[in-house]
């Protein structure tokens, strides 16, 4: 365990997250006008809290929000106290963005190594990331928890499966952290190249996140590689990875001394109690340059607050069962329909219909988007038509960030249901679909 | 110029799916119309399938209903000799005139004659005819195609 505040009684900890939680309403009713407008409103002053039963009293903040204070609208700090910026594809053209004091990063440093210390990662292990690098927060977190730890790093990103491949085997990785289905897929062309899993690698724990996994796909990451499966769970708005881990008992750990969880049902916003169904919501209250009240996270889980056999009596966090909104997850990048409506919107001479295709070519996901070609935007030359595939899959990477195969069909192909057009069909597996 | 040799040539957007090509021409025998030519062009996913019928107005008016997509096009039509080099000459006239040509189709007609169909840009259209004209070749009238 990497700190003892982990296994701490739970009366000790409230202690702890009701100061931090009083302290982080202060600072945002001070500094954001956002905060003291919706506070007001509400007729709450900081000061009203007393107990961590005052949490419900407090505004929500939506993902929407961060957008309408786009980019730095909701800090609470001066840009020249920001040491790290990162930010994800925004629904309308403009991205989510989340900073990062000197202070905020110890503690995503701290939060991931105690993520990594679910298995005693620390000197002489060999931590081969395969999660993304850049403006996502899971590829630098992982790797900055990493050298928290004493272990060696190799910053490999994604893609380049054969290469990772070679790296792995031949660097001796010992650790493995990538998306659920690039674990899968990697043992699927490591078989093909004639490696043996279990001989040829070290891998002996991996950690899993950023995409939702099935049962039948964690077993067989266990089985295959012969590793200790724990899960990743975070999201940039808290923090990044490291919100909640997988301990290896299977139990999902947040971290809730520095991010506090709360169940909702998502109609009402009513507190739902431990053990029943309904939206993750957090308040962080350690973060400096972006606390967030109360944010929505849309994810659909159940809270449980027994202690577990690995010691820690923090929260768990059932795995996510799936999403409150229409977010669509593809190979660990989060896609709204939205955004792809936007696209479609902006190149010139598209209509607006259109259907979302999730499938899975092999273990990893491809997404299509059917386009209708009409009377309009149909150019009499295949070159035209090829010019504006390209141009729609170019603008779809610029804004979504991921590759995305456009095919163009004739109007009224595309299925409809009760006059409202039906937008996503997902043939991927039930479990894995998050809709 | 192009109101005197101009033929309405119907362009219609075919996904590649089975069957596809037989509803269009379903749709026409139904409605009577008689296809004069066709060329049909295809990428991996989709094709475009271009016709002069004989009734470009009631072909228009069926396939739209049918749901189809279509665009109306500007093409004009050479008659040559059916002999080797006629192509290459209305081609080298073109070219001399510096003139692009998107695509071209031909049948055969009767009488030891060919018939060239031509899509140029549309801006260059009344060009090409003219340059067509002035080295005395033949072009075809829309009423040889049309009822």
């Amino acid at each position: 365990m990497w700190n003892e505040i982990e296994s701490a009684p739970r009366e000790e900890l409230e202690k702890i997250q009701l100061r931090r939680l009083q302290d982080t309403c202060q600072r945002v009713y001070h500094l954001v006008p956002f905060y003291k407008k919706k506070f007001d409103e509400l007729g709450i002053k900081p000061a009203d809290v007393r107990s961590l039963e005052d949490l419900k009293r407090l505004p929500f903040t939506t993902k929407q929000d961060l957008r309408d204070h786009y980019p730095f609208g909701l800090f609470t700090v001066p840009m020249d106290q920001v040491v790290r910026i990162h930010s994800s594809s925004g629904t309308t053209g403009k991205p989510t963005v989340v900073g990062y004091t000197k202070h905020d990063m110890e503690v995503w440093i701290e939060v991931m190594a105690r993520t990594l210390s679910m298995v005693d990662v620390g000197p002489g292990d060999v931590v081969h990331n395969a999660y993304g690098y850049g403006l996502f927060t899971g590829g630098l977190g992982f790797h900055y928890g990493a050298e928290k730890v004493g272990a060696a790093v190799v910053p490999s990103s994604g893609g380049f499966t054969k290469r990772q491949l070679l790296l792995m085997k031949d660097f001796g990785a010992t650790i493995l952290a990538c998306t659920p289905s690039f674990a899968l897929h990697l043992a699927e062309v490591a078989k093909e190249e004639g490696y043996e899993l279990k001989k040829d690698f070290k891998i002996r724990a991996g950690f899993f996140g950023a995409e939702p996994a099935s049962q039948g796909l964690r077993e067989e990451l266990k089985e295959q590689w012969g590793l200790i499966y724990c899960e990743a769970y975070g999201l940039s708005e808290i923090i990044g990875p490291g919100v909640a881990a997988g301990c290896p008992y299977g139990n999902l750990h947040i971290f809730e001394d520095h991010f506090i969880p709360e169940v909702i049902d998502s109609e009402t916003g009513e507190v739902l109690p431990d053990g029943e169904e309904g939206e993750l919501v957090f308040t962080t209250v350690t973060k400096q340059a972006l606390p967030i009240i109360r944010y929505r996270t849309k994810d659909v889980t159940v809270l449980h607050r027994e202690p577990c056999k690995c010691g820690r009596t923090l929260t768990v966090m059932e795995s996510v069962k799936g999403r409150a909104d229409d977010m669509l997850i593809v190979n660990g990048v989060n896609v709204f329909p939205s955004q792809v409506e936007h696209v479609l919107t902006k190149v010139e001479g598209t209509t607006p219909n259109y259907v979302i295709v999730l499938d899975k070519k092999g273990v990893l996901d491809k997404l299509e988007v059917w386009v209708e070609v009409d009377d309009k935007t149909f150019a009499d030359g295949i070159g035209a038509l090829e010019a504006l595939k390209a141009r729609l899959q170019q603008e779809m990477l610029n804004d979504l960030y991921i590759n995305v195969k456009i095919k163009l069909v004739e109007p009224k192909t595309l299925e409809r249901s009760m006059g409202k057009a039906k937008r996503i069909i997902d043939k991927r597996d039930a479990e894995g679909l998050k809709k | 110029m192009i109101k005197k040799y101009g033929i309405k040539q119907l362009s219609i957007f075919l996904e590649n799916r089975k069957g596809r090509l037989l509803e269009v021409t379903k749709a026409l025998r139904d409605a009577s119309i008689n296809i004069r030519a066709l060329a049909l062009a295809e990428s991996a996913e989709f094709g475009i399938l271009r016709l002069v019928v004989n009734n470009p107005e009631k072909a228009k008016s069926v396939l739209s209903a049918s749901g189809f997509t279509l665009r109306e096009q500007d093409v004009f039509a050479v008659e040559v000799p059916d002999e080797p080099g006629s192509f290459c000459k209305v081609v080298e006239i073109l070219s001399g005139a510096d003139i692009n040509i998107d695509y071209t189709y031909a049948f055969v007609g009767g009488g030891k004659k060919a018939v060239l169909i031509f899509k140029v840009p549309s801006e260059r259209l009344e060009d090409a005819i003219k340059a067509l004209l002035d080295s005395s070749m033949t072009l075809v009238e829309p009423v040889f195609f049309y009822d």
